[in-house]
């Protein structure tokens, strides 16, 4: 697996931050100056020295799209901490290739180009401006870095993307067209990519000094989400192919589904439908064979907004388990942000990050549950705290999108 | 400028290009940009537009098309040159 979040780039960063619940958010003052209600965001940290160990001086030249970049670091480090060989031969690897999806990507240098055309200086686009902003930009500059021969393409379905990549890899392989499959999520930063979501109002102003506090899942005080970016991907592979080669395991995934609500209902293309939502969880569970009982955590979408709550109680109808009962819930978004077409890879990475290594990260800023979730659930049942456990067996993530968009993975421990 | 010259500053623009390196270091007149220096030919367009920064010049699309060696690119810089 690799991951760019921005509360930390690379596995063993991740790892330490996630266990620590340490924010990634912070105030910029190009956001204020641009005149943003939302100022805070979250960024990974990605020196120039960082970059320069994943893409060449020549993939740097005119480079501008900060998800690319994200997608390449976590891609790279994904099929690297696989065990798997960049491909230095004349051949393709037929038998690998990649989803990698993207909400927005190459939205600055799609600015440069505008202005470059709008002042008639067309040529003056080069030669990188096609490839940075088609939207499967990501899946190209990984493919040209580690030369797959299968399926190579990009999806996009807002703020599921990332963990419908997974689940598209996931039913490549489980067919038999692919061996394995690199996949993961990636999303720019920065006022173009997030303005719009700031006039749209979803997004939090009350928290602008402060950052660390501002993105509040299931909190009584939530009040919008904050916007983050970066990059998730995981290696996914037949456990056949994964046991006989000796790799690395982090997990299992045992099933999924996605579905959509048809903007039906109370459905729109900002507001899930519920009854879509709760089918897409009964599919997943269904699809993994397992019984609703059997989940110890649920890795939540939970952005901060509202719509918390709803979610809460669709997973408590669809699991039939309410109170006490309820498995654990957390969201990473409270450290990282919603970080957009790469919240649900990111998510998935610390879903199974967990699970190897027998934790629970800690929600941060939810100390004052939510009314409505704490009718639902108990209060008990959100970690403070990092928890550390090696009871938990399976835990269930599931992403929601404008469009309404709906996804749910399974993932299960691999105890060999 | 001179032949010299030119071809130094020429070598300087590409290098940023060229995936052959054997290529870089024997680069002379007769090279040629895609055979000899293997530069991807969609890297031509960035190699022209990095030359006409360089020596403030216009290329048009005729020249363009022409310039895929290091003789015909010294060529139309010359001309481009003489021409301001």
């Amino acid at each position: 697996m690799g991951v760019a979040a921005p509360n930390g780039v690379g596995i063993p960063a991740f790892t330490d931050a996630i266990k620590k619940g340490i924010s990634g958010i912070h105030f910029y003052k190009e956001l204020e100056d641009l005149n943003f209600s939302c100022c805070v965001g979250g960024i990974p940290p990605v020196s120039e020295e960082l970059k320069q160990q994943y893409l060449s001086p020549l993939q740097l030249r005119n480079f501008n799209s900060s998800g690319i970049l994200y997608g390449c670091i976590a891609g790279m480090d994904a099929w690297n901490d696989a065990g798997l060989p960049m491909n230095g031969t004349d051949n393709p690897d037929w038998d690998s290739g990649t989803v990698f999806g993207t909400g927005t990507s190459g939205v600055e240098k799609y600015r440069e180009a505008i202005y470059h055309v709008d002042a008639g200086n067309v040529k003056k686009l080069g030669s990188t401006t096609v490839l940075q902003i088609m939207a499967s930009g990501i899946s190209a500059y990984l493919n040209g870095i580690i030369g797959f021969g299968n399926l190579v393409t990009t999806n996009s379905s807002a703020c599921c993307t990332g963990t419908d990549a997974i689940l598209i890899a996931f039913e490549r392989i489980r067919s038999g067209k692919a061996k394995r499959m690199l996949a993961g999520g990636c999303s720019d930063h920065g006022p173009y990519i997030w303005g719009g979501f700031d006039a749209l109002k979803v997004t939090t102003y009350k928290n602008n000094s402060s950052p660390e506090k501002a993105s509040r899942p299931m909190s009584a005080t939530a009040s919008g989400f904050v916007p983050g970016s970066g990059a998730g991907a995981l290696v996914l592979e037949s456990l056949e192919s994964a046991i006989g080669r000796g790799a690395k395991i982090y997990g299992e995934i045992l099933g999924g589904a996605v579905n959509s609500g048809g903007q039906r209902s109370d459905g729109s293309m900002t507001a899930p439908n519920s009854t879509a939502v709760q089918r897409c969880i009964k599919e997943a569970v269904e699809d993994a064979g397992i019984h609703a009982d059997e989940i110890g955590l649920i890795n939540g979408h939970l952005t901060a907004t509202a719509k918390d709550a709803t979610e809460i109680k669709n997973w408590s109808e669809a699991l039939n388990r309410k109170g006490k009962d309820f498995p654990y819930i957390h969201s990473l978004k409270s450290m990282t942000g919603h970080c957009l077409g790469a919240s649900g890879a990111i998510e998935c990475v610390a879903a199974l990050l967990g699970l190897k290594n027998d934790f629970i990260f800690p929600s941060l800023n939810c100390e004052d549950v939510h009314p409505e979730i704490a009718a639902i659930i108990d209060t008990e049942k959100i970690p403070h705290k990092l928890i550390e456990t090696d009871k938990l067996q399976v835990i269930a993530k599931a992403s929601f999108g404008f469009g309404d968009v709906n996804s749910c993975i399974i993932f299960k421990k691999y105890t060999g | 400028m001179n032949k010299e010259e030119l071809i130094a500053s020429l070598k300087e623009i590409v290098k940023p290009y060229v995936k052959d390196p054997e290529g870089l270091k024997n680069l002379d007149e007769n090279s040629d940009f895609i055979k000899d220096l293997k530069i991807n030919s969609a890297n031509l367009v960035d190699v022209i537009l990095d030359i006409e920064s360089a020596f403030d010049i216009i290329i048009d699309n005729e020249s363009m098309e022409k310039m895929l060696t290091v003789k015909a690119a010294m060529e139309i810089i010359t001309t481009k040159l003489s021409e301001k």
